[in-house]
């Protein structure tokens, strides 16, 4: 799972992809997951990231992670197949 | 004479192929003499061009769609006026009239003045009563019928012929010449509009305009008359010229004393073969045309904001005929963060 | 250390071209507790989904109804339309605020025989009146409201058989300027219909003539209808008065008042559009005052109004079951309230909300509700905030109709609540059970076999 390049993100959630012309906006827990995909994280550390920050059980959270993934890539945001 | 500062509130700043009014009404604002004009835009849409065009709006805030309800239009605008203090609001949007005039005395209250139809006015030209506004003021009007089902074009057969006109509440006009037509029409407006649909006599002839404003008391403060010369695919004027016609303006006289009209209007009249007016509409605000009245010596905007405001406003006895307007687009070129602000912040 | 609450992820496309459907988002408020019940509690104790109806707020809503009407008119009597919600709890609400009952079929006087309304108190409308219903209502002097000819002649026939004088009325229908035109129910005003059906029965002489009825649509936005067909009401009585020196005693203006429901297809949301109380109460008492009914012989109004009375009453909370992407990436949320309980999702773009403060995030979202069916559609197209399984909803302004015309569809009714003026909860609907559908079916004995 890799973000698109040229992919960019302001700190206020905006996030233009300039290949394709659209323009999104995060949540901020949306900012936080997405900045974490670009550095390159894994499923497994940003699980044990977020689950130790914020009140949310790892069940629950792999939920939403899908949930936001799928979406990511509804909107071609992030390419790969989600699994590594 | 020092100018007097204003802050104007305006909306409608989709200056698009099929304008809002916005941008035509502050240029005529911004070209007064008499005040020092701070605008602040109100837009619904993330690209509405005058919220880029900042030569003539200030500063530009994202407010909620009257269908959103007018709590949370009025919450919004409350907030803004903590930050801007405005002292008078123009709706341009006929889909905002409605919240407008009933939100009068609220916003009054937080010293935000309007200078708009009363709800009784607003309510009796509604195309869907035009009918019972002909016969109560002696106007000339084409049948007209609203209807709330495809089923009911059927039943209308005795009372009309095609073609006509199917017409949406507050926008979109079009003319069938059949049953397939009409039904085609009913349901592309009604998706977007909302219901009822006017069916409307078509009564041949030329469209003839008139922009004006009346003072509440049954005075005309300024009116001009036009002829559109040339019409986009949307219906819209692209050109237009100012007339010397008389009898258009005792027309427009007669209604606005008649029904002591508040407020900018717009009169949508067929001059028939036999040179008798027919009134087809008539929208309670300002249309996007207006800055032909300007330019032809009427700044009708600049009245209704010292209307307003309570300041006198002499009528106008004069204009210049054979004034044209011309409309053009125009590329702006914008940064992407200029977007980012206002779809992100709502406030550009 | 404490943890920092969770919100879960969220990406959304920005509209940049087309007018979107929104501009900022309007925050959906929470509705945590009803008439000061915890969502939470009454649904762990009376199960999910639930009906629940706040007796404060009829007794409320009537009374603000009432003081519009009698506040600008020294005679006015409500009648409680059944039909709206006959639930006996709410009915006997209505009853001791003073309504009278008003039934359209045979079953719905019964339920109000049976609750114990003075038969003079019934008004029975409707065009099914069956010979029974009429002998009934003849006998007991109900006030038959006459919906056709065919209905008069059978109570010229039983007037004379029972040697009673039924109390009438007749149903008249008109042109107030609306459309459509409600021209099924009645005698028509503008083609004379109406004032041949009250000479015959003034000829007639065996039948007490002792109002006039109209009923102009439902779901009415407009208050001048109101004025128009209260004129024409009024010049009907005044015409009795000149040519047969009979005065009635009541007119009676219907119902259709339109309650705070936004209706589809409607630009503005019908919380800022629904005239009040005192608007149709302005339009319909200005008419009989401008006429010339004598001050001192002023007939009785009547109300029928049943929507605009109680549906604001009305709550239904549940659950949510699952939330799904659609193929086309929209959320959809499934409940489990579906149109088998909520009839009224079909016209109405109900108010539904979160019962408890969640984010301000919101996804445009379609709420389903449970059945297998395609049209078990709730809303179609909501801003609404990011609800987990197991949270719970509330729907608001439900109490007229759906407790009338739900439907027992692969699922059973569920428990109706009502709570008391002093906060108390009381089950006033049982939930059905199998065993209470299943008291209604007989299976023949061949059929009481079978191996699979």
């Amino acid at each position: 799972m890799q973000l698109k390049k040229n992919i960019a993100i302001s700190d206020t959630g905006f996030l233009f992809d300039p290949s394709t012309g659209d323009s999104f906006t995060l949540n901020p827990m949306g900012i936080e997951i997405l900045g974490m995909i670009k550095e390159g994280k894994s499923q497994a550390e940003i699980t044990s990231h977020i689950t130790s920050m914020y009140d949310v059980v790892e069940s629950a959270f792999e939920r939403y992670f899908y949930d936001f993934i799928s979406m990511l890539k509804h909107h071609q945001i992030i390419e790969g197949n989600g699994e590594n | 004479m020092e100018k007097i500062k204003v802050t104007i509130a305006a909306s409608g700043l989709n200056n698009i192929d099929s304008p809002g009014p916005g941008i035509p009404v502050i240029r005529g604002i911004r070209d007064s003499k008499d005040f020092d004009v701070r605008i602040v835009g109100l837009a619904y849409e993330n690209l509405e061009p005058g919220a880029y065009m900042h030569e003539l709006v200030d500063k530009t805030y994202k407010v909620p769609y009257p269908s959103e309800g007018s709590d949370a239009l009025m919450e919004r605008l409350k907030v803004i006026n903590e930050q801007e203090h405005i002292d008078v609001l123009i709706p341009n949007f006929d889909s905002e009239l409605y919240t407008f005039i009933k939100a009068e005395n609220t916003l009054r209250d937080i010293g935000i003045q309007t200078f708009l139809p009363t709800m009784k006015q607003f309510e009796e030209r509604h195309k869907s009563n035009l009918p019972e506004f002909g016969k109560k003021y002696q106007v000339k009007v084409p049948f007209s019928k609203p209807i709330s089902s495809v089923s009911d074009i059927e039943k209308l057969k005795d009372d009309i012929e095609y073609p006509f006109v199917v017409k949406g509440k507050f926008y979109d006009a079009y003319i069938a010449q059949n049953k397939e037509q009409a039904s085609m029409y009913f349901n592309r407006i009604s998706a977007k509009w909302g219901l009822p649909i006017i069916i409307q006599e078509f009564i041949k002839g030329t469209e003839v305009n008139v922009v004006a404003l009346g003072d509440g008391n049954g005075r005309t403060i300024g009116a001009v008359p036009m002829r559109k010369q040339y019409i986009t695919d949307k219906g819209k004027a692209w050109g237009g010229i100012t007339l010397d016609d008389s009898r258009m303006l005792d027309l427009t006289h007669h209604i606005i004393s008649q029904t002591r009209w508040r407020g900018g209007m717009e009169l949508e009249l067929i001059r028939t073969d036999k040179n008798e007016f027919y009134l087809i509409e008539i929208n309670p605000r300002l249309p996007a045309w207006v800055y032909l009245a300007v330019g032809a010596g009427q700044n009708l905007p600049e009245a209704l904001v010292k209307l307003a405001l309570g300041l006198p406003a002499n009528p106008f006895t004069n204009y210049e005929t054979g004034k044209l307007f011309i409309r053009y687009s125009y590329d702006m070129i914008c940064n992407l963060d200029e977007f980012m602000k206002l779809s992100t912040k709502g406030e550009l | 250390m404490q943890k920092l609450p969770f919100e879960r992820p969220l990406v959304q496309k920005i509209s940049a071209g087309l007018p979107s459907k929104f501009g900022i988002q309007g925050k959906l408020e929470p509705i945590t507790h009803i008439d000061g019940i915890p969502v939470n509690s009454l649904i762990e104790e009376f199960g999910s989904p639930v009906f629940v109806i706040s007796e404060n707020t009829i007794r409320k809503t009537y009374k603000e109804a009432y003081r519009a009407f009698a506040s600008r008119y020294p005679k006015v009597q409500f009648a409680w339309s059944y039909k709206t919600n006959y639930l006996n709890a709410v009915c006997s609400v209505f009853h001791q605020e003073g309504s009278w009952a008003e039934v359209v079929s045979g079953f719905e006087y019964d339920k109000a025989i049976a609750i114990g309304v003075e038969p003079g108190h019934i008004i029975f409308n409707g065009p099914d009146k069956t010979i029974e219903d009429l002998t009934k209502a003849i006998s007991q002097g109900s006030l038959i409201h006459i919906d056709h000819f065919d209905e008069l002649y059978d109570i010229i026939d039983l007037a004379d058989r029972l040697e009673e004088r039924p109390q009438v009325a007749i149903r008249v229908n008109m042109d107030t300027g609306i459309y459509p035109q409600w021209d099924r129910f009645g005698f028509n005003y503008e083609n004379g219909e109406a004032w041949d059906a009250l000479n015959r029965i003034m000829v007639n002489g065996n039948m007490d003539l002792v109002g006039l009825h109209t009923h102009i649509g439902t779901y009415m936005m407009s208050t001048d209808a109101y004025r128009i067909a209260a004129t024409k009401l009024v010049d009907l009585a005044q015409g009795l008065m000149r040519k047969h020196k009979h005065a009635i005693s009541y007119i009676d203006m219907g119902g259709g008042f339109a309650s705070r429901n936004t209706l589809k297809g409607a630009y503005y949301p019908g919380s800022d559009t629904t005239p009040s109380f005192d608007d149709f109460a302005e339009a319909i008492t200005s008419a009989f005052m401008k006429s010339e009914l004598k001050p001192d012989d002023l007939p009785l109004l009547i109300l029928e109004t049943g929507r605009a009375l109680i549906d604001d009453a009305g709550y239904l909370l549940g659950t949510v079951i699952a939330n799904k992407r659609l193929a086309d990436g929209r959320r959809s949320t499934i409940i489990d309230a579906g149109v088998n309980l909520l009839f009224t999702a079909f016209w109405y773009e109900h108010d539904i909300r979160p019962a408890k403060a969640v984010s301000d995030q919101t996804e445009d979202s379609t709420i389903y509700g449970p059945l297998c069916m395609n049209i078990d559609v709730i809303r179609g197209n909501v801003l609404f905030p990011l609800l987990k399984k197991g949270d719970h909803y509330v729907i608001k302004r439900i109490g007229a109709y759906n407790n009338t015309q739900w439907l027992q569809f692969i699922t059973l009714r569920p428990n109706v609540v009502m709570i008391d003026t002093t906060g108390t909860p009381h089950i006033i609907r049982k939930a059905e059970t199998l065993d209470s559908l299943n008291q209604h079916e007989l299976t023949p004995g061949h059929l009481g076999q079978f191996n699979v």
